[in-house]
Order: C-alpha cells, then sequence, then structure tokens
C-alpha cells in the first residue's frame, strides 16, 4: 500500500510539472501585451516601456517561469497585472462564492439523481422508468446556460422569488447568501443530475443481473429488500466515481453561469484575466483547478486502493 | 369606544401617511450597473474606461471638468488667466477644499499631480495631454502657475480629462484600490467582480449631492443585462449592451430609455501604406460601395449617426461630409476600374470584440464582395488587436471606434496604425493647436474634417449611441457621452 501511494504521488508530482509548463507555455504564446492592453491606444513608448519594467515583463520568459513556480511552491501567486493585488488574495476571495456553488450543485444534483435514478431501476421498462429517462435524456441535451436563463426569466423577472443575478455576500447571513446561489445552483443540478441519474439506474441494473441478487431473492428477501440491501451498496462504486468528477468539472466550469448570473466565482475572474491579457492570474487559477483536479483523483486512486487490494497488485 | 375607533382611524391615516412621505425621501441610493469592472480605481495611470465611468467627477475632480453637454467649466479651478501670447495659464483655486483623508487641497497638489503625469516614469495612459507643459510653478497655496512651451488651445480641454485629476500625494501607494480625492463621493468599498460603493462626502466644497450612496454593478453578459433590469435588481444600466430589447424597455411604464451619443467614431480604418489603399481611387471606391444605413440597421439596430468624417456630430462644429460617400456600388466598380483593379482584389478585416465590429463586420465583407472585393474576415481579442493591427500594422481593414473626444489629431501622426501621411493636414493640425480664437479654431476644425473626408483616409460609418436604460424615476442621468463618466452629484429620484 505504502509502496502504491508512493508511485501515485509520483506521478501527481510529475503530472503538476507538466501541466505548470504547458499552462505557462500556452499562455505566453498567444499574442498580446498587457501593458499595452492596460495602456490603451494612445499610450507612449516610454510609458508602456515602464510599465512592463514595473510589471517585470522585461525578464526572459524563462526567468518568469521559474520565478512563478518557485514563488507557487511558497504559497506566492505573484501580483494580479491589473488588479495589482495579490492573485492568491483574489483566489481565496472568488473561492468563497465558487466552492459553496459547486457545493451546493452536487449536493442539489446528488439528491435529485439518486432516488430517480434508483425509482427508474426498480420500474425498469415500466412508464415510471420511460418518464425518467425522457427527462434525464433531455437533461443531457439542453445546456445549462439555457436552463439559467429560462429560471431568471420564470422566478426572477415574473415570479420575483429570487434576484436575477448578483451575490449577496455571507456577510448577509447564510441565508442571504444560499438564496443569491439557489438559481444559479440549480442550472448547473440539472444537467449533472441527468447524467447521474443515468449512471445510477444502468449501475443498478447491471447489479440486478448478478449471481448475489438471485441468491438474495432466493434466501426468500423480496426484490425490493434485495435491492436495498445488496444492490445499491454495490451499485454506488460508480456513482461515487462520477460524482468526483462531476465536482471538478462544477468548480472548474461554471464560467458561463457565472456570467449569466454575475457571480464574482473564480469563473467569472478566469474570464475577465483572459480578455484583460492579466496573465499571471489566468496561469495561476489554471494551476489551482488543474491541481484540484488531480489532487482529487489521486485521492479516489488511494480510496480505491484501499476497497479493492486487486488495485494494489496491478500498478 | 367610538371614539378611540376615530382615534385609531385618524392615527393610521397619519401614520399611513407618514409611510408614503418616508417612502418618498427614503430612497435616496442607486444602483447602477455597467458592463465592464474597472481593472483598479487609479484613472491617472490607466486607459480603461471603466475606471473614469466609476471614479470621475464622483471621487476625483481636476481643475476643469466636463459638463453632460460636452462644455468644458471650471471645477478645482474657480477662474483663471491666460496670457497674452496663450502660453502662461494662471489658475485660482477654490478655497477650503480638502481630501477625503482630511488634508487641504492646494498648488502643491496640483503641481504634484501635473508633474506626476508627465514625468519620464510616468504610468499615464494620455501622456499626450502634459506634453506641451513646460512647467508647472506654485505662486501661492490657492495660485498654481503652468507654462507652455507653445500656445494650445485645448489645454483647459486637456485639462479636464480623467486622466488629469488632481490626487493627494500621500494617496498616491494606495491610490488603485482605496483612491482619495477631492469630490462629492468618496469610496467605500469594493467586493472584486462584483460592486463598488461610493458614499456622500459630507464635507465636500461644492453642493451636496442628492444620493447619499450609489452602487456600481459589473454585468457583462447582455442576456444578464436584460434580466437585471426587468427584475429591476438595478436602477439605471449605462452602456446598455443589448440594443435589441429596448423596445421592450421603451414599452414598459416601469422603465425610461435614453439615447445619446457617444464620441466614438465607429471607423473602417484602412491601411493608408499598403496596396492597394495606397490608391485614393481605391478608398473612395471602398466608402462608395458601404452603405451605412444598412450596417446601423443590420448591427446597432438602427441606433447611431450616419458621419462622414471623423468628428462627433453633436459638436457645434461638425460637419455633414456623408455625401461624399455616399452609397452608390456602379460608383464604386467604375472608381475600382480606373484604379486599375476591374476585377477587385483581396484583403483582410480585423474585428475586434465589440458587436459593432463583429456584426457590422459581417455587413460590410457582404457589401464590399459586391463590388468585388474579396475581405477575409479574422475575429480577435483586443489584445491581440493592439499587438498585431495598432501595434504592427499588420492588416488590411479593420473596424474600431475611437472614443477618445476630438480626437481629429491623429490623422497628423504619419505613424499612427493606419498611417495617413499628409503633410498640409499636419500643419493644419499644428495651427489649430496654437490657436485660441474660438471663431478661428472652428473654422480649422472644419477644414480638417473636409480634408480627411476627400482624401477618403478611412471608411466613416457612424457615430456610437450612448444607450442607457433607467427606472422611470431616476432622473438628472447624461443622455450623451462626452467622455466616459457617471456624474453622481446630477442623479436624484423625482417625487
Amino acid at each position: 500500500m505504502l509502496r502504491y501511494s508512493l508511485k501515485r504521488a509520483l506521478s501527481l508530482t510529475i503530472s503538476l510539472a507538466i501541466a505548470s509548463l504547458v499552462i505557462f507555455a500556452v499562455i505566453e504564446i498567444a499574442p498580446g501585451d498587457p501593458a499595452s492592453f492596460m495602456l490603451g491606444v494612445n499610450a507612449q513608448p516610454d510609458t508602456l516601456a515602464a510599465l512592463r519594467t514595473e510589471l517585470g515583463l522585461d525578464q526572459s520568459k524563462a526567468e518568469r517561469y521559474v520565478s512563478w513556480v518557485t514563488g507557487m511552491l511558497r504559497g506566492d501567486f505573484g501580483t494580479s497585472y491589473t488588479y495589482r493585488t495579490p492573485v492568491s488574495q483574489m483566489i481565496a476571495d472568488r473561492l468563497w462564492v465558487s466552492l459553496p456553488l459547486a457545493l451546493y450543485a452536487l449536493a442539489l444534483s446528488t439528491a435529485i439523481a439518486l432516488p430517480a435514478g434508483i425509482y427508474a431501476a426498480a420500474r425498469r421498462g415500466k412508464p415510471g422508468d420511460l418518464a425518467v429517462m425522457g427527462a434525464t435524456q433531455l437533461g443531457v441535451a439542453v445546456p445549462n446556460f439555457w436552463f439559467a436563463m429560462m429560471l431568471v426569466l420564470i422566478f426572477a423577472i415574473n415570479l420575483r422569488w429570487f434576484n436575477a443575478g448578483g451575490f449577496a455576500g455571507w456577510d448577509k447571513g447564510l441565508v442571504a447568501g444560499l438564496h443569491s446561489l439557489t438559481l444559479p445552483a440549480i442550472a448547473l443540478a440539472l444537467p449533472q443530475a441527468a447524467i447521474l441519474a443515468r449512471v445510477m439506474r444502468s449501475a443498478l441494473l447491471d447489479i440486478l443481473g448478478e449471481d448475489f441478487m438471485r441468491t438474495a431473492r432466493a434466501k426468500g428477501l423480496t426484490r425490493r429488500q434485495a435491492l436495498w440491501r445488496h444492490g445499491l451498496r454495490n451499485a454506488l462504486i460508480p456513482v461515487l466515481t462520477i460524482i468526483g468528477l462531476q465536482f471538478s468539472f462544477l468548480l472548474a466550469g461554471s464560467i458561463i453561469i457565472e456570467q449569466v448570473f454575475y457571480l464574482p466565482g473564480l469563473g467569472r475572474l478566469v474570464f475577465q484575466a483572459i480578455s484583460a491579457r492579466d496573465l499571471i492570474v489566468v496561469e495561476s487559477v489554471v494551476m489551482l483547478l488543474v491541481f484540484a483536479v488531480i489532487t482529487v483523483n489521486f485521492l479516489v486512486d488511494l480510496a480505491y486502493a484501499a476497497v479493492d487490494p486487486r488495485l494494489r497488485s496491478r500498478t | 369606544m367610538k371614539r378611540f375607533v376615530k382615534q385609531g382611524f385618524v392615527s393610521g391615516l397619519a401614520l399611513s401617511a407618514a409611510l408614503i412621505a418616508g417612502a418618498a425621501w427614503a430612497k435616496d441610493d442607486i444602483t447602477i450597473a455597467m458592463q465592464l469592472e474597472p481593472p483598479h480605481l487609479d484613472p491617472t495611470s490607466a486607459a480603461a474606461q471603466a475606471i473614469d465611468s466609476v471614479v470621475y467627477v464622483n471621487i476625483f475632480e481636476g481643475l476643469t471638468r466636463f459638463m453632460g453637454d460636452g462644455s468644458i467649466v471650471p471645477a478645482l479651478a474657480e477662474s483663471w488667466e491666460i496670457s497674452e501670447d496663450g502660453t502662461v495659464y494662471t489658475f485660482k483655486l477654490h478655497e477650503g477644499v480638502t481630501f477625503h483623508d482630511g488634508s487641504a487641497m492646494d498648488a502643491e497638489d496640483v503641481k504634484f499631480s501635473l508633474d506626476r503625469a508627465r514625468a519620464e516614469d510616468s504610468a499615464n495612459a494620455q501622456k499626450a495631454l502634459f506634453a506641451g507643459i513646460d512647467s508647472v510653478d506654485v505662486v501661492d497655496p490657492l495660485t498654481v502657475k503652468v507654462t507652455l512651451t507653445e500656445p494650445n488651445g485645448n489645454f483647459l480641454f486637456n485639462m479636464a480629462w480623467g486622466d488629469a485629476v488632481i490626487v493627494a500625494p500621500e494617496s498616491i501607494e494606495t491610490i488603485k484600490t482605496a483612491p482619495v480625492g477631492t469630490g462629492p463621493y468618496t469610496f467605500g468599498e469594493w467586493v472584486q467582480g462584483d460592486k463598488i460603493v461610493l458614499n456622500r462626502n459630507t464635507g465636500y466644497w461644492g453642493d451636496q449631492p442628492a444620493l447619499a450612496q450609489a452602487t456600481f454593478k459589473f454585468i457583462s453578459d447582455p442576456t444578464a443585462a436584460f434580466a437585471a433590469m426587468m427584475a429591476e435588481d438595478v436602477d439605471v444600466f449605462t452602456g446598455f449592451p443589448a440594443p435589441e430589447n429596448l423596445p421592450q424597455f421603451e414599452a414598459d411604464p416601469r422603465f425610461q430609455v435614453l439615447v445619446g451619443s457617444t464620441e466614438g467614431e465607429t471607423i473602417l480604418s484602412t491601411n493608408n501604406k499598403q496596396a492597394p489603399f495606397d490608391n485614393v481611387k481605391v478608398r473612395q471606391a471602398m466608402a462608395h460601395a458601404i452603405d451605412r444605413q444598412a450596417i446601423i440597421d443590420g448591427a446597432m439596430f438602427g441606433y447611431g449617426t450616419p458621419i462622414g468624417t471623423h468628428f462627433a456630430p453633436h459638436n457645434p462644429a461638425y460637419v455633414d461630409l456623408t455625401g461624399n460617400s455616399a452609397y452608390d456600388p456602379d460608383k464604386a466598380k467604375a472608381l475600382l476600374a480606373e484604379a486599375g483593379l476591374p476585377d477587385g482584389f483581396e484583403t483582410t478585416l480585423h474585428l475586434p470584440p465589440p458587436s459593432y465590429a463583429r456584426r457590422g463586420g459581417e455587413i460590410i465583407a457582404a457589401q464590399l464582395a459586391e463590388v468585388g472585393i474579396k475581405a477575409e474576415i479574422i475575429n480577435v481579442e483586443w489584445a491581440q488587436w493592439l499587438e498585431t493591427v495598432f501595434k504592427g500594422k499588420n492588416f488590411g481593414l479593420t473596424i474600431v471606434s475611437h472614443t477618445e473626444p476630438m480626437d481629429i489629431g491623429i490623422y497628423a501622426r504619419p505613424e499612427y496604425y493606419f498611417q495617413y501621411d499628409n503633410p498640409a493636414f499636419q500643419e493644419l493640425m499644428t495651427t489649430l493647436n496654437s490657436t485660441t480664437d474660438p471663431d478661428k479654431r472652428t473654422e480649422l476644425m472644419q477644414q480638417a474634417q473636409r480634408i480627411i473626408s476627400e482624401d477618403y483616409v478611412n471608411g466613416y460609418l457612424f457615430q456610437l449611441a450612448a444607450l442607457s436604460v433607467a427606472k422611470a424615476g431616476v432622473q438628472g442621468l447624461w443622455a450623451n457621452a462626452p467622455t466616459a463618466a457617471t456624474d453622481l452629484s446630477a442623479i436624484s429620484w423625482s417625487e
């Protein structure tokens, strides 16, 4: 187990190192000078040069890469070119919106998907199953920003139950904060719930055909008892994998939803930073997201190995 | 019992009357939305208009200032005297002006601000505004003398820009995140990515503004902008990004729509040094191939004023020269044949992100194709546009709105990205700069408009409209946008 963990940890480190190189290279290669973007069309050459020196843009790319990476190792993500505040501070502020939003959406999607998937599996081929499958088909096909626009139209403009967007701030209280995240969370959760419900259903159906399920029925359990006691536990493994993946997606992938609801989250930060050529912010946020995804995968790998000893010998 | 009921009724009436009256005077805050968030709050070290939209004449003031109609009036300078030869400006400052940190604003601060802007290592995005200043001298605490190297008829205008506001020396360290100025509003808080709050400055030297607090919200997505306004989450949206929705707001009694003019001349910029655009006949042919109204209708939903030169139509000195380039595809084809290109030619059309460019570009490309000019559309981000088009001059055509006020002077700079090099025009601009007589200036400006129009330097399309949506009760909003600003002091709620 220790050897396995070390191997995984080494591969994690290598992945991160490669990711940092790729991120830096891709973002730096794209044309556009941050200083001329900030100073606009009437800027004079000496002004531009002064600003470039101030931002450290006059150093070579290699020097900048090294100082960026070594800074991150010390927890220093550098200073934003445009906002002129420490990037780590900006990321921390935005995480207070993006992280609760991702968790909220994940909770909603799980709360919707698991019962729906179980219900559909238990009623395989019956009208209830067909209805759930039809709905999830729609949920998978329709993009989340369209859901977002419909939700705003109905609940913000017509019914006035929610604001059309914006974030109240946690200083206004938990309820106010959650209230302002509700529509975005639903919009994010619905397509995810649709995927998850389908996975739940098919995982459960696979299990229902297994020998041990037949044995359980033979022992005298009803179909429902067998499903709850033996089927569900085994079917949860693929479902948990999907939930893990979905969390990474929700954290990194809410850029459009944050635009539609003008939430001050990570996605919006990346969006603004890209158009302003605020390279250091883009690089650091992307790096952080890569780090989060790789770490989650690493933990999932370890968890698998703990659950299933066969995996340890295989690697 | 009866008396009690009656009394109760009366006091109930009084209470509801008080509530209604209370509601009328309680509304002294406002939420104003705009598309772009400022990168920081120092108007003297960045080009971003979003900075001025929040801080100009609210937090920071200059010696002079723009009014909503585009006129220049005294601000921190109470009055001034100009020497006979037009090179020495002696400004008399207002007495009793303090910065938000409590320190007095005096001639030393003016000297500091102007010297900082024109210094060698200055990060001022409009350094050219200060180029003509030879020296700034403090005469006494309320008098400052600015000496110019040569007369400059634009000097008072230049001093009104957001880039020329007076800042406190001790606040420079933190000016980007906690600005300290002299204006009627103080900086409250900034939740980055979300909002900026300004509070009324009770110690303001001028009249107290009506609104106690203003919150700026930043909503970049056009659909979200529409929803925020419809749900009444915000009171005002300046620079409304979804013109297609304006009729809906106009029809709704809860809202008002303001359609004004900006300083943005939207032009089909042409690389005058690149063949075949170095031939005036080719440029003229393109001008006649373009149907401006179709672009205004198709790309801007009808909002925008056709222009025939590089000058704002709301300016008193404007001359309507659209006739020089009336839509006439047959004439365009004839001109191309005269230029030796009867079958047209191929070129590139770089389009930056705004919808005037992206949507307008599609229409222009189609119109040019009608006369045989095949323009390959290349969509670019702003940073890329600055790099390839503006700095690299590696382009054939591009569409861009030139939003700086009174910027016809760019045609006197042969190194400027469209590379128009006409010594006669350059001399005219030199004369204009040194002329202070208003009538003479108007005449020179009209002459300048004619030269560039008749030289077909660029394709002159339309003046960008200033579109705002507000709740019906908001009054005092600027309809026009002579400069990027949200003049909060002028705004109030009607009874």
